[in-house]
């Protein structure tokens, strides 16, 4: 099970290769859409290699609630528990 | 005296599409013009969709005058005299009437009377539908040679300052002839449906909501000509979609319905010589492209630049355009798929005309 920080470094990596982001940009307070510029299909994108990368289901429905990257950090690290 | 025995249609081995045809419509709609009806720019839809423009059809051209113009133009390519059709299939959600079809009339103006006709509705999966019909009619028995066609005037049911779906959308026909023929043409049809998201992608309401709004509400002749027309646009159906939803189906499970039809064909993505998928969305396009790992030698249909999002029309008018710019395509291997409402699916590997 990854922690919290390994979480975020994968997902700094997803982001990075799907929208070219710097990894160091992705911070824990970032919202997707207001402060990394992320629309909503890239968004569904980051979520499906997030699903693969970390052996986690993220429904449709929950991809709405999850406005910042701590907000996904936290739904796969409560995922994985 | 020995029980008399039943004579079946006798089979036949191998079919293929022998020819394509296409309508385009000739109102163009830019970008531009849908930032009159909604707040974006030619450079976000660009970006967002890969659109640059469709085409739409003026009021006075109707889904069975597309049609028929691009069937026209099939049977030209096939070398196919109407009166030869075995069954005429039009795949189409726009068609104005519950009943009759659009192809009892499509077959009767193109002198194919008396073939069976019927339409499908299968949205963006349409053709492909019509395409796993005609193959098996063809090689049952049933049918000599079939007309398929994918036909939409989708402009009659968008509203265009809504943000889901309607600047997407585009108006176009496209046809095929399917026939016998000596080698293998058409691979196992991959196709299916997924009913538990009937709510993905649809009208806002339906043609009972309408009477009962219609009841329900002042005569619009009591109206002012401001009210008059917000009451009948609330009363019109219009097309509507979860797009984030849509987007993961369509890439994700698409891309594993692809890989189906190619195994089922004995077909490496290599071994194609072109990808011809549903002109949903370019992103959804290049997403798949990169799914199936498609070679670079793989030409990948990209109309919906053009074209927009034509539904049903979407492969024909592609496949019309990739064989026009690229006739040394020809004989080559194409993978196809459709996929929208429903949902619904639909995939095969074809030889092209």
């Amino acid at each position: 099970m990854a922690s919290n920080e390994e979480i975020l470094a994968g997902l700094a990596e997803i982001v990075n290769e799907e929208t070219g982001l710097a990894p160091e940009a992705v911070e824990m307070d970032k919202s997707f859409t207001e402060d990394l510029d992320i629309d909503s299909i890239s968004m569904m994108t980051i979520v499906v290699n997030a699903e693969e990368k970390f052996g986690v289901r993220i429904p449709d429905e929950e991809v709405k609630n999850l406005k910042t990257v701590g907000d996904a950090v936290n739904f796969i690290s409560n995922a994985q528990a | 005296m020995s029980a008399p025995t039943l004579k079946q249609a006798p089979l036949q081995e191998n079919t293929r599409v022998m020819g394509v045809g296409a309508y385009r419509p000739n109102v163009i709609v830019t970008n531009d013009d849908v930032c009159q009806w909604i707040d974006s720019s030619d450079e976000w839809i660009r970006q967002r969709t890969g659109i640059i423009t469709r085409h739409r059809a003026p009021a006075d051209v109707s889904v069975i005058d597309m049609a028929e113009g691009a069937s026209r133009e099939a049977l030209e390519k096939a070398g196919i005299e109407a009166s030869q059709l075995g069954a005429v299939i039009v795949s189409t959600v726009t068609h104005p009437y519950a009943t009759p079809s659009a192809a009892a009339s499509l077959a009767d103006r193109l002198g194919a009377t008396p073939a069976p006709a019927f339409d499908i509705s299968a949205a963006c999966a349409g053709y492909c539908y019509g395409i796993a019909q005609a193959d098996a009619l063809v090689r049952s028995g049933a049918a000599k040679y079939v007309l398929v066609v994918g036909a939409e005037k989708l402009s009659d049911v968008i509203d265009n300052t809504e943000r889901t779906i309607s600047f997407l959308l585009g108006d176009g026909a496209g046809a095929v002839v399917i026939g016998p023929s000596d080698a293998p043409g058409i691979g196992p049809s991959v196709w299916g449906s997924d009913g538990s998201k009937w709510d993905a992608i649809g009208m806002t309401h339906s043609m009972l909501d309408i009477r009962e709004l219609a009841m329900a509400g002042k005569s619009t002749a009591a109206l002012s000509d401001g009210e008059a027309a917000v009451t009948q646009a609330a009363l019109w159906p219009t097309l509507r979609q979860d797009g984030q939803t849509v987007f993961r189906w369509a890439v994700w499970e698409m891309a594993k319905v692809a890989q189906q039809a190619l195994d089922a064909a004995g077909i490496r993505a290599e071994d194609l010589a072109a990808f011809i998928p549903h002109q949903a969305n370019m992103r959804i396009i290049d997403e798949m492209a990169k799914q199936l790992k498609l070679p670079e030698t793989v030409k990948v249909a990209r109309d919906i630049a053009e074209a927009g999002n034509t539904s049903a029309a979407s492969i024909p008018l592609a496949t019309h355009r990739l064989l026009q710019e690229n006739p040394e395509l020809s004989g080559g291997l194409a993978l196809q798929i459709g996929f929208g409402a429903g949902l619904v699916f639909g995939a095969q590997v074809i030889v092209l005309p």
